[in-house]
Parts: structure tokens; sequence; C-alpha cells
């Protein structure tokens, strides 16, 4: 077998079952790494919970958790420079916390309050920031990574050095625009980087039902880059790839495309149940390789994390959690005259002829 | 004094794409054979050659894929003009033209702009076939953050395709296979053309034809040949469908009185209807009789030459329906 198809078909891994880290296989990781990306797994699945809750008595309307799959967000999020893009999908939000966006601001999105930068617009799970150069993934699935492509080729264009990373599901790759995207950009040779998470499931249709393919990263061989499949909860394992991928589309060599392995633990959103299509089995395989736990192990392996740390680590997370959430809830409303911003450049005479009538509406107390 | 040339459509085209990929490097231009062919109908001839392949590219056959490719290279802040070989294709870029292009301002909260214009010819040209002969207008033209023109004379494709280049928002441009040829007058030194403006191209008093891109011609035929028959009537040639003038056609049926509109899409939903709901609501106390519309008929366009001109809106049927609003015998 070629060494590309090993990447492609095999599964590279820096923890082993015991959780015990080769470091051989991950150089440039270091102990300081490996305790930031501990915090922002951990406050990344603390948030979640919360989040999950806050929708189950009513105060948000959506959410999305992370939960199982905390490793390729916040990997990336390390990795990353600050002028590279990031173009995710539903389970990567978080890579913008990690590179300094508000928890406030974040939060604000999912309830769409004023706190929000947009403006209440989007629904939650759904958070972009233009200052830590991340854009919204798009609902349909899948057309954020020809975004990903364009926003690596205008960097090739414009001779910059950063790099865009896009981000997939299992069931995208199944969409048209999945194939667009690896083929221009291997066509083009851009600089980018596209991850798919694999996750075993596309809310109820497992990834048997979306490729007959024996892996998903084969499927960069035939369009003309490298495919290399990684152990997804292996967050060592993960920034490791990330990094040499990242550090391949900076000098020009082209993309890369990495499937990480990995399992969504709880529902695909607030709206599932997904007690209907899998087995608890499955589910208590998948939780004895849970990528926070995993870490955890490997860091007090190390000897770089102990008991006491990792309980005041929770309990400083959840307050800071929680004390966020409550500061955001307290916020007001999106006043309603800003529903006609931005829908255009600038705000065209029909738009303020409408906002005109809608303002006048609600000052009748009767009506508003 | 600046000079006047004569131009065709496509050299009009062709001039304002150049003009602004000189005047401003972040302009690029994205399709289908855009480059070595030098382009379906020879739109981007010369281009390839001038710019080189960095901004005269060629891409692999997917609508969907290098519309998305733009978007996101105009979220980078480059400005990157999209050809689709026909509007008909659009279809397969639907998703990213209604669910991204048009939306990321106003989703993110304005923080990101998508600066792009989308153009090629719509509508039916010569027995190309259902596939290849939808007009594709009302779909786009209903869209909120979107701009969408429909010039029908070479100086005005030129001016707006330029203004579209400069525009903050995705523009569509709607050409006509069937007017790339059609040559005009076109100053020197042409500075861009304001959206939503419409132009009188022909005055008249007892009846207004409304109509955009190809169709305005069908109509100043119409006009021409019911002068013969003493009926004077104005012709509005559109030019931007969003945002609509609605001051120059509301004015224009105050003074007639009585409005056809003319439009090659289908007429269910289309752009005419839009313009009826407006003369009516606006100008109902000016109207003397109903609105009515000449559109393409409802049905997929034949191939068969005959069966073809039969669906596509012609001077006659133009006449014919004029004529009705006037109390004329057809």
């Amino acid at each position: 077998m070629s060494s590309a198809a090993a990447r492609a078909l095999g599964l590279f891994r820096v923890l082993d079952d015991r959780s015990k880290a080769d470091w051989s296989l991950a150089p440039g990781f270091t102990r300081e790494l490996g305790l930031r990306a501990y915090r922002e797994m951990k406050r990344l699945r603390v948030l979640d919970a919360r989040m999950i809750l806050l929708q189950r008595q009513g105060r948000i309307g959506f959410y999305g958790a992370a939960h199982g799959q905390e490793a390729v967000p916040i990997a990336t999020g390390l990795v990353l420079e600050a002028d590279d893009w990031v173009f995710p999908a539903l389970r990567e939000q978080s890579v913008m916390l990690v590179r300094g966006f508000s928890l406030d601001a974040f939060i604000a999105q999912v309830f769409g309050n004023s706190g929000d930068v947009l403006k209440g617009r989007q629904m939650p799970s759904h958070q972009s920031g233009k200052q830590v150069h991340q854009v919204s993934w798009s609902s349909c699935i899948g057309p954020q990574l020809p975004h990903a492509v364009g926003a690596a080729w205008a960097m090739k264009i414009r001779r910059a050095p950063s790099i865009a990373v896009g981000f997939a599901g299992d069931g995208a790759t199944s969409q048209g625009d999945f194939h667009a995207a690896m083929n221009f950009a291997a066509v083009f040779k851009t600089p980018a980087v596209l991850v798919c998470q694999n996750n075993g499931w596309s809310i109820s249709v497992p990834t048997s039902r979306q490729t007959a393919s024996e892996t998903i990263a084969q499927k960069a061989i035939a369009y003309g880059m490298p495919g290399v499949r990684v152990d997804g909860n292996d967050v060592i394992a993960v920034y490791t790839v990330l990094a040499e991928a990242c550090a391949r589309a900076r000098r020009g060599d082209g993309p890369t495309f990495i499937e990480a392995v990995t399992y969504r633990m709880g529902a695909h959103s607030t709206s599932d149940d997904p007690t209907r299509y899998r087995t608890q089995d499955e589910v208590d395989a998948w939780a004895k390789k849970d990528p926070v736990d995993r870490l955890r192990k490997a860091l007090m392996h190390e000897r770089w994390l102990t008991e006491e740390d990792d309980a005041a680590l929770e309990s400083e997370l959840t307050r800071e959690v929680a004390d966020a959430v409550n500061r955001v809830e307290a916020l007001p409303a999106v006043p309603r005259e800003t529903l006609f911003d931005d829908v255009y450049a600038e705000l065209p005479w029909h738009l303020e002829e409408q906002r005109e009538e809608l303002m006048a509406l609600h000052a009748r107390p009767a009506l508003g | 004094m600046s000079n006047v040339r004569q131009l065709r459509f496509r050299e009009a085209l062709r001039e304002a794409m150049i003009e602004e990929m000189d005047r401003d490097e972040r302009v690029f231009l994205l399709g289908e054979e855009v480059g070595h062919y030098q382009g379906a109908y020879k739109v981007s001839e010369g281009m390839l050659d001038r710019f080189g392949a960095r901004r005269v590219v060629d891409t692999p056959i997917a609508e969907g894929g290098f519309a998305g490719i733009g978007i996101g290279a105009a979220m980078m802040g480059l400005r990157p003009i999209i050809e689709f070989m026909t509007w008909n294709f659009s279809a397969v870029a639907f998703d990213q033209i209604l669910n991204n292009a048009s939306k990321v301002r106003q989703m993110s909260g304005g923080q990101f702009n998508c600066p792009i214009v989308f153009r090629g010819p719509n509508g039916s040209a010569k027995q190309v076939g259902s596939q290849h002969s939808t007009s594709m207008e009302h779909f786009y033209a209903t869209i909120p953050g979107l701009k969408v023109i429909a010039p029908a004379f070479p100086v005005d494709a030129k001016g707006l395709l330029k203004a579209a280049i400069r525009d903050d928002n995705p523009v569509i441009l709607l050409e006509s296979e069937t007017l790339y040829s059609v040559k005009g007058d076109v100053p020197d030194n042409l500075e861009p053309i304001e959206f939503g403006r419409a132009q009188i191209v022909r005055p008249g008093s007892a009846l207004t034809i409304i109509a955009y891109s190809r169709m305005t011609h069908v109509a100043l035929e119409a006009a021409d040949q019911l002068a013969t028959e003493g009926i004077d009537v104005e012709v509005i040639d559109l030019r931007t469908l969003r945002p609509l003038d609605e001051e120059t056609i509301v004015r224009s049926v105050q003074k007639t009185h009585r409005c056809v509109v003319v439009h090659e899409g289908w007429s269910y939903g289309g752009v005419g209807a839009e313009i009826a709901d407006r003369v009516q609501r606006l100008a109902f106390d000016w109207l003397e009789a109903p609105i009515l519309r000449v559109a393409q008929l409802d049905v997929g366009m034949p191939y068969n030459a005959t069966l073809e001109q039969a669906c596509i809106p012609q001077p006659g049927r133009v006449c014919d329906t004029v004529k009705r609003l006037v109390f004329r015998e057809t």
C-alpha cells in the first residue's frame, strides 16, 4: 500500500488505549498547549450542557452541542494564526472562543438579544465574528465548503500568507458542494484545509448510508490531494495533523483533506431524540473514548494536571459560564428599527418606508 | 466633448469589465469558458491575454461550486464577476445566491459583505429548447439583498455593469443572447449608470408599455406599428428590476391612464405582477382600464421554431393587447 493510501485508510493516534501519549508522534505539542486545550475543551463541555439546559427550560430556542466532538474545534483554534479564516459546520463554532471571541457575545448569539453581534438575525449555533476571522456556517449543509476554498483562493491571488479551513460533517460529503469544493481546492491548488468530522450519524442516518467508501479520507486521493484519517477524539493527534496540513497550505503546496473519526455523544440538536435510532451500547462504547477524559488522563500521566487542579478548573469554568449567562440574559432585546439594517450596504427607500410603517404601528399601544 | 462610438452589446459589456479591472485590481472574472474560449458568447474576448489566468479564470463545470468560490472570495474583499453560460444554469447555484450571497450581510449583523456580480444571458435565444430558455428574473427579483438589472441597449449594459462591479451588494445582471450583436451608441468615458432609474425610450400619450431587456425592443417595434394606426404609446425601459423605479412608471401612467407590461418571463408571480400591483396601488385614480401583461405563454419553451415564436411575446401580440385597452378593433 502506498503511504498516501495508508494515511487515508489508517487512523493516526497519539494517545493509546490507556490515554498515554507517544510524544515521538507529536513533536510540536507542549505542556502549555495540553493544558490550554484541556481548559478550552472542558469549558466547551460546560457551556454546551448549560445551553441545553436553557433550551429545556424554554429560555433559548435551539442549540446544537459539540459534546464528544470538542477535540477538533479546540485543536483548530490552537493551530491557526490570527490572519487565517474559519468556515465551520455545526459543531465547530467554538473555534472562535479559542481565538479570542468573548464568551458573553457567543452566548448572546444564542439568546439573539442586543448583546449579539448578529443582531438577533441568525439561528443559534450559527455564530460568526469578523474580528476573529470566522464566518457562520450555512444551514443547507455544505455551502460553506466552496466559500472556504474561495477564501483560500482569494488569499492565493493576493499572495497573502494566510489559509482558510473549512468544515463538514460526514453527511455533507454526500452534498454537491463537497465535491465542488474538493475539486476546486485541488485544481486551483488553494491554501485550504478541509476537515470532515465523521461522527457516525447525520441526524438519524448512519455514515454507511452516506457513502460506500471504506473511509471518507480516501475520497481525497481521487481529487488529487492528501487525505489523512485521524482519531478525532485524540486532541493531540488532531492538532498534529492539522498543524502539518496548515503548514503545507502555507508553503503553497496545496490543500489537505482530514477525516476526524469521532462520535456525537448527544442529540443532533435540541430538536432531536437519538434514542429512536441508535443503541445505548454504541453510545456507551464511545463514552469510553471521550476526548476530554482522554486528554485529562494523558495530562495526569505526565503529572501536568492533578485531581485538585481538575476540580478547581471545573468549578471555575462552571462559574464563568453561569456568570456569563446571567449577564447576557439580562440584556435588552434588539430594537425593532434595526430590522431593516444590513439588508443592503445602504438603506433603500422602500425599506425606509417599511421601517416607518412598522414603527408607527408599534407606537400605537393596542397593537404593539 | 466626448466621442460617441457604435458598440455591440457584447463589446459594451466587455469594455465595462476591462475598465473596471484596470481601475480596481480586486475585480476578476470567473466562469465556464471565459478564458481560452473567450466566453461562450465572446463577451470576454481578449480578456485572458490582457489580464492573465489569475484574473480571467476558467472553472470546472460546477455552477454551484464557482458561485460559492466567488462568494467566499467576495467575503474576503475581492470583487468577483461570475459568468453563467446561461441564467438557466444558475438554478444549480440558486442556494448559493439565495441563502448565501443575498443574506450574508444581513445574517452576520453587517459584519460581512458580498460585492459580487452574477451575469450571463437570460431567457430564450433561438431554438435552444426549454432548459436553455427560461427567463429567471422573477426568481431573483423577489429576493431582498439582491439588485437585479436587465438592460436593453449597449450604453446601459456598459454603464450598469460598471455600477454593478462598484456596488457593495450582490448584483444580478440579466443579458440576452439575442442582444449580444445589437449595436448602439456608447459615449467614451461613460460613467456608471445609477440603479433604479427607468428611461422613457419613446414618449407617447395613449398608453404606457413597460418592458426591459430584449422586450424593450419588441415594445418599440409594436409602438412603431401602433403609430401607423394613430395610436401613440409611451415605452418605458426599466433597466433595473430591483430597485424598481416606481416614480417614472407612475408618472407615465398618470399621463396615459393605461398600462401594459411586456416581459419574457412567465406571468404567474412575475415582474409584471409586481408592476401591476404597484400601478393599481399608486395610480388607481388615474387608471381607465385594467393593467394587462404580455408574457411568455405558461408552458416550457418548445424547440420548434414556429412554436417557440408563438410562446415569446411578439410585436403583434403587444399591439393586440394595447388595442384592447384603447378600445380599437384588433
